[in-house]
């Protein structure tokens, strides 16, 4: 089980990752942590003609707050996000899903802004920032944009990146002051990828829903707490996310979930805000 | 030996194989050195569940960097014959397809290069084109008429059909006040090592022969088999195994086609080749056990008393039947009642080849199989009669004092008491605290079950078991076949040091530790002054049929023939010393090094002097005794007999007990199984090392609760195979692995020296069904399949949900 | 910048075991088989080659990761450490070794190493961390012989003494 082969690139600055992604175009992929792209290019499953490594860029390296949100650089890892100082306070959120993504070690070298750009429907960080409306920062050699988690993930390991893009950084809104979060998953074991997960968000008499698992990619239910009768608000949503039967579930029990532990997540969300 | 001091067997003691695993120099079959001029093998394998190879396009593959050769069936079936198959069946398989592929993930071709890289870049290069024909998946119905054919040459998919009985099962059920039935399908899975198979493979043109390197855990009357296959006489083949395994727990038995395979592409290559298999080869065609669909119907008496058990057993090995399949489906068969007194069974035993994987050796090996349909037919029979399960376990047991007890179909349990087991597992408040936890469970609205299981644990498998499937015709014609011969070698060197070599492939188990405590008892030395070297080498050292680790033979078998050499070097070094000493043979101790006379520690010579006179001496020896000091000995049970004519097989030499408890809780909205606690009683006789015993039981408790909750290999209908990742197929990770509370007790086997039986296998056996009843208790349902997965238990507790709304999709 | 051109061998140093390393490595290699086929030092196992057994793993500038999924470039002069490392200078186990061998914490020991790095990184950090957190990083290796008991009662036990400092 053994990559097919590349060139290998590391460059020394973001400006030179991006003139290499304009040089290479599609053949070339971005490699920080590797933890998703390396499984995939071993078992074949993907393959790339070059690699440009930013995992040691100093530029894509820092968290910090910035103009109300949490901006995390595409080279830190999720550990090192985990441990950031006051991270509970922060973004509760993250605190609470993070230690849910992969294991210890995959962590440790993993990156937040490499999970999102991989765009699994189950992974946890990419239904984070969907459920808190963060940002994704693309750069190219043309400029800087910025996309909502709504439109940067398009669907099932599907993202908004275009050709000569690359992904610099994520924002994460710090938390609100009184807002209560939320995260629950159910996963065949400790560790594994989600069969269902739910991040939770209450506010200003605002419920928010983000389940990830069953839709290609993060869906959002949104919920005026007055407007009562949660349930049915819940089944539509369950519904209308068209999960499908896997392996290690059925569509069915999908929605089940949804429902159940969703009503829980919120319930617990709600208990956190004042 | 003396009875002063404190044996060494017995003992905790820790393990001397840590002291080189712990600083990360273990020597596993990857990590020896190999000739530079050694290539390397990666293999093409089937995206088809059943196809006709039309046409193999080598030439681009064999354009690229490093490549040295690509090998397809053809070249296979020139240069070897096809496998011997224990049935008389023309189930032909070679190492490679030939002509027609009849399992997604089989071998079709090989590419030897430079390096492993360039060897899989050209894998991708190579075009096959397949011809796609209908496959079977499903057990029954490749079983039924007009199912898609594995083998056409064989004309059907049920390759064999026997039917046993043993006393009057029928008037038995046409007395009986109840008769119940219940089918149950044990799935597709391995305890698969953390370590894949390694071949290095060298053929030596001047001599004709094979020189392989493998992890290979035998049994090895697989030699032959490999050998005849190679075209070459078993000395011809040279098979080394190393000192270290990753594990095997059966698997590392199926690495023999692949020796064949990469033997072959040595001869092609004229150089040496490596193939190391990647962990997707692994999940996708290496090994699984077979899965079984078992229709048990038992008469009972309207107090529970079990009078006849009907099993209806239908096994399915997948596309062939690799030696020595269909071993699962025999093992059993003469303890086929399990832990209980029941004298008339019936039993059809049926063969079924299918479009998947074929099977081989997995730990427990028929056992679970077995159990999770006896077990839970008790367990059910209990339910119907409104009787508590643990009474219907205990009104049936064999009865305490009737050891050695021939069971009906075959097996002398040798020894045991049930009854006391049971109540010592369910005393001291265990069982109590289990109900209290049940009770308060449920008050609370929780979803909380309580599960038994009692099984009997075989150890040291009949050599001629498997010929119970023949008719005694056929069986008389091959000529008998029964026993299990174990050998080992003990060693003293001229400056009176000891050392051990085996016939045992251990994988873990600390077979080095044991057979030290075992030789130093004897010879009044320290564990720590033996060396033991367990690599392997059919060319050099002792072997026979039954050579391996499997089938819990080390304790009943290595183990045993370890002590009798050690016992024939410490005769040999006493009539040497009854000189100097002055006193009778007979009248000698070993003690600390010393070699003294019965209770005068004084009148003493020490072990490495009286060792010594053996070579530096020989003239000074008595008359008659041979020269050096080197001492094999080989032991096979005389109770190992070959099938009766009657069919009855005594399967095994030693019988163990396992009794579980366990008390579980299933989430009402994910389904998933919480053990909330587990209780595990081992017989196993005599314990050689309990810490070692103990790591035993832990480790088949975990498998056991990936067989009850987690892993199964998984195809579609089509034969596709979706489980070819970590990822898909879920091993148990620490969190889904409570610690079992273990307990003990010893009822010495008569019919081994050292009151050993084989342990560890147990839980493999037990646990699935404790669970598996635990669950049915706490959903009022019957489990009839493993694994409980989340999917597989929703769908047993579903119920109706809220409608899609009008405007939700669609 | 750095560029690998593939199909050719490029020189890869890094710090193994506190002394400096060399060996020759495709841009492809992994990092796991350069530790085991270019330096030889076989006690890193793969088990997978796809990030989840665990078997692999080994401390990269201190934190334990999966070699498999790491390039044998991308380790270029960094420290690493690898179960060779763990044994004092004397060569006598260390605190968390000789508690494995107590406990009979391995069988096979196939899993072992991988184990024993991971736990290291966690001690390092914190030396006396709980059974949760024992069973978060001990949660990233899959051992087949053992059934976890022993690993987890070793790591208890240097995490007892660890809080008792
Ligand atoms: S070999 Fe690297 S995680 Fe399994
Ligand atoms: S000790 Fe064998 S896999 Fe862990």
């Amino acid at each position: 089980m053994k990559p097919s082969n590349f060139d290998y690139c590391r460059p020394d600055s973001v400006d030179e990752a991006l003139s290499l992604l304009s040089e290479y175009g599609d053949d070339a992929r971005i490699i920080a942590g590797g933890q998703s792209l390396m499984a995939m290019l071993n078992l074949r499953l993907a393959a790339a003609d070059v690699l440009i490594d930013i995992g040691r860029l100093q530029e894509l390296s820092e968290c910090r707050q910035v103009g109300g949100y949490l901006e995390v650089g595409a080279a830190v890892t999720q550990a090192k996000l985990l441990n950031y100082p006051g991270l509970a306070e922060i973004q509760p959120l993250l605190a609470k899903a993070l230690p849910n993504v992969g294991h210890f070690q995959t962590r440790n070298r993993g990156t937040v802004c490499g999970s999102i750009a991989h765009a699994d429907p189950s992974s946890e960080i990419p239904l984070c920032l969907a459920a808190l409306e963060g940002e994704v920062v693309l750069r190219s050699a043309s400029g800087t944009r910025t996309l909502s988690a709504a439109d940067f993930q398009t669907g099932m390991l599907a993202t908004a990146i275009a050709p000569g893009e690359m992904i610099t950084a994520a924002r994460f809104p710090v938390a609100e002051q009184g807002a209560g979060y939320a995260f629950a998953e159910v996963a065949r074991r400790r560790g594994d990828f989600a069969i269902v997960g739910l991040a939770a968000i209450a506010r200003n008499g605002t419920l928010r829903l983000g389940a990830g698992g069953v839709a290609g990619k993060p869906a959002i239910l949104e919920w005026q707490i007055e407007a009562g009768q949660l349930d049915d608000a819940l089944n539509g949503f369950a519904w209308e996310m068209e999960g499908e039967d896997d392996i290690h579930a059925t569509a069915k029990y999908r929605r089940q979930i949804v429902r159940q532990l969703g009503r829980k997540v919120l319930e617990e969300a709600k208990s956190c805000s004042s | 030996m003396t009875d002063t001091k404190t044996l060494n067997v017995g003992q905790p003691l820790e393990r001397t194989e840590d002291l080189r695993l712990l600083r990360g120099r273990g020597r596993y079959a990857d990590d020896l050195p190999v000739s530079p001029r050694t290539l390397n093998a990666a293999i093409l394998r089937s995206p088809h569940a059943h196809a006709e190879i039309e046409t193999i396009d080598i030439t681009e593959a064999m354009s690229m960097p490093g490549v040295a050769a690509v090998i397809t069936g053809e070249d296979v079936a020139q240069h070897s014959d096809p496998f011997l198959v224990a049935l008389r069946q023309p189930l032909h398989q070679w190492p490679l397809a030939v002509g027609r592929v009849r399992y997604v993930g089989e071998p079709v071709a090989v590419v030897i290069a430079d390096d492993r890289y360039l060897a899989e870049d050209a894998v991708d290069a190579l075009q096959v084109s397949y011809k796609p024909l209908p496959s079977v998946i499903d057990p029954e119905e490749a079983a039924s008429d007009g199912a898609p054919l594995v083998h056409e040459e064989a004309g059907t998919n049920l390759v064999s059909v026997r039917d046993f009985t043993y006393g009057d099962p029928d008037a038995a059920f046409a007395e009986a006040d109840h008769t119940f039935k219940l089918t149950t399908q044990f799935p597709r899975h391995s305890y698969m090592p953390m370590e894949n198979f390694v071949v290095v493979a060298e053929y030596k043109i001047e001599d004709e022969s094979y020189d392989v390197l493998s992890n290979f855990q035998g049994p090895y009357s697989t030699h032959p088999v490999m050998s005849r296959a190679l075209r070459v006489p078993g000395s011809r083949l040279r098979l080394r195994t190393p000192r270290d395994s990753g594990g095997s727990f059966g698997i590392k038995l199926a690495v023999f086609p692949y020796i064949v395979l990469m033997s072959v592409a040595s001869k092609i290559t004229g150089r040496p080749v490596r193939w190391v298999e990647d962990r997707y080869e692994h999940l996708t065609a290496a090994n699984s056990c077979p899965n079984r669909v078992t229709t048990l119907e038992a008469a009972v008496t309207k107090d529970g008393v079990i009078t006849a058990l009907r099993f209806d057993q239908l096994e399915d090995y997948g596309a062939f039947l690799r030696a020595p399949m269909p071993g699962p489906l025999y093992r059993m068969q003469g303890a086929i009642t399990g832990a209980y007194a029941i004298d008339n069974v019936a039993i059809t035993n049926k063969i079924v080849v299918s479009n998947k994987m074929p099977a081989g050796l997995v730990r427990g090996f028929g056992g679970p199989q077995l159990y999770f349909a006896l077990e839970r037919m008790t367990n059910h029979i209990a339910g119907e009669l409104g009787m508590d399960h643990l009474d219907l376990i205990r009104k049936n047991l064999i009865p305490a004092g009737s050891f050695p007890y021939k069971a009906a179909a075959g097996s002398l349990l040798d020894s045991g008491d049930y009854q006391k087991a049971i109540e010592i597992t369910t005393g001291e408040g265990r069982l109590e605290d289990l109900i209290k936890r049940r009770d308060a469970a449920r008050a609370q609205g929780k979803l909380y079950g309580i599960g038994y299981a009692a099984i009997v644990e075989p150890g040291m498998s009949n050599m001629g078991y498997l010929s119970t499937l023949l008719t005694a015709e056929a069986r008389e014609k091959s000529g008998p076949k029964n026993g299990a011969i174990s050998m080992a070698t003990v060693n003293v060197e001229p400056m009176g040091t000891v050392s051990i070599t085996a016939d045992c492939m251990p994988q873990g188990q600390g077979h080095e530790t044991i057979l030290a405590q075992i030789v130093s008892d004897q010879l009044g030395l320290a564990p720590e002054d033996i060396t033991v070297n367990v690599e392997h080498d059919t060319q050099k050292d002792q072997w026979s049929i039954a050579a391996g680790t499997y089938s819990c033979r080390f304790t009943p078998g290595t183990a045993v023939a370890a002590q009798m050499a050690a016992a024939q070097v410490r005769d040999k070094l006493a009539k040497i010393a009854a000189k100097n000493l002055n006193t009778p043979a007979e009248n000698i101790e070993f003690t600390d090094g010393k070699i003294h006379a019965a209770g005068n520690p004084d009148n003493a010579i020490s072990f490495g002097r009286v060792a010594g006179t053996a070579h530096w001496a020989p003239a000074e020896l008595p008359d008659g005794m041979e020269a050096g000091i080197r001492e094999t000995a080989s032991w096979t049970p005389p109770e190992l007999e070959a099938p009766s004519p009657g069919d009855h097989i005594n399967t095994s030499l030693t019988y163990g007990f396992v009794f579980d408890m366990c008390g579980v809780e299933v989430d009402p909205v994910t389904a998933m199984v919480r053990i909330d606690r587990y209780v595990t009683m081992h017989d196993a006789g005599k314990l050689l090392n309990p810490l070692i015993a103990e790591g035993q039981v832990l480790g088949s408790f975990a498998q056991g609760i990936g067989t009850a909750l987690h892993e199964e290999f998984l195809y579609d209908d089509d034969g596709n195979f979706l489980t070819g990742t970590f990822a898909d197929y879920l091993i148990p990770t620490v969190a889904e692995v409570p610690r079992p509370e273990i307990l003990h007790m010893a009822s010495p086997s008569p019919f081994t020296p050292l009151g050993a039986k084989g342990m560890a296998e147990g839980c493999c056996m037990s646990t699935p069904v404790c669970i598996a009843n635990a669950v049915s208790d706490a959903l009022g349902v019957n489990v009839a399949q493993l694994p409980m997965s989340p999917k597989r238990l929703h769908a047993l507790i579903d119920e109706d949900e809220p409608p899609r709304p009008s405007g939700a999709g669609q | 910048m750095l560029k690998l051109e593939k199909d050719t061998r490029h020189k890869v140093r890094f710090v193994l075991n506190g002394s400096p390393v060399s060996g020759w490595a495709d841009a492809r290699m992994l990092l796991s088989d350069f530790l085991r086929q270019e330096l030889g030092e076989t006690g890193t196992h793969v088990g997978c080659e796809h990030g989840v057994c665990g078997a692999c793993t080994v401390r990269i500038e201190g934190r334990a990761v999966r070699s498999c999924l790491t390039l044998a470039v991308q380790a270029e002069g960094f420290d690493i450490q690898t179960v060779e490392g763990l044994a004092g200078d004397d060569g006598a186990l260390n605190a968390l070794q000789t508690a494995f061998r107590k406990h009979h914490a391995l069988q096979c020991g196939y899993c072992t190493s991988g184990i024993l790095m991971s736990l290291t990184d966690m001690f390092q950090r914190n030396p006396s961390p709980s059974r949760d957190e024992i069973e978060d990083v001990v949660g990233g290796h899959i051992c087949r012989c053992t059934g976890y008991a022993g690993i987890m009662d070793a790591a208890l036990e240097v995490a007892e003494a660890g809080a008792g400092k």
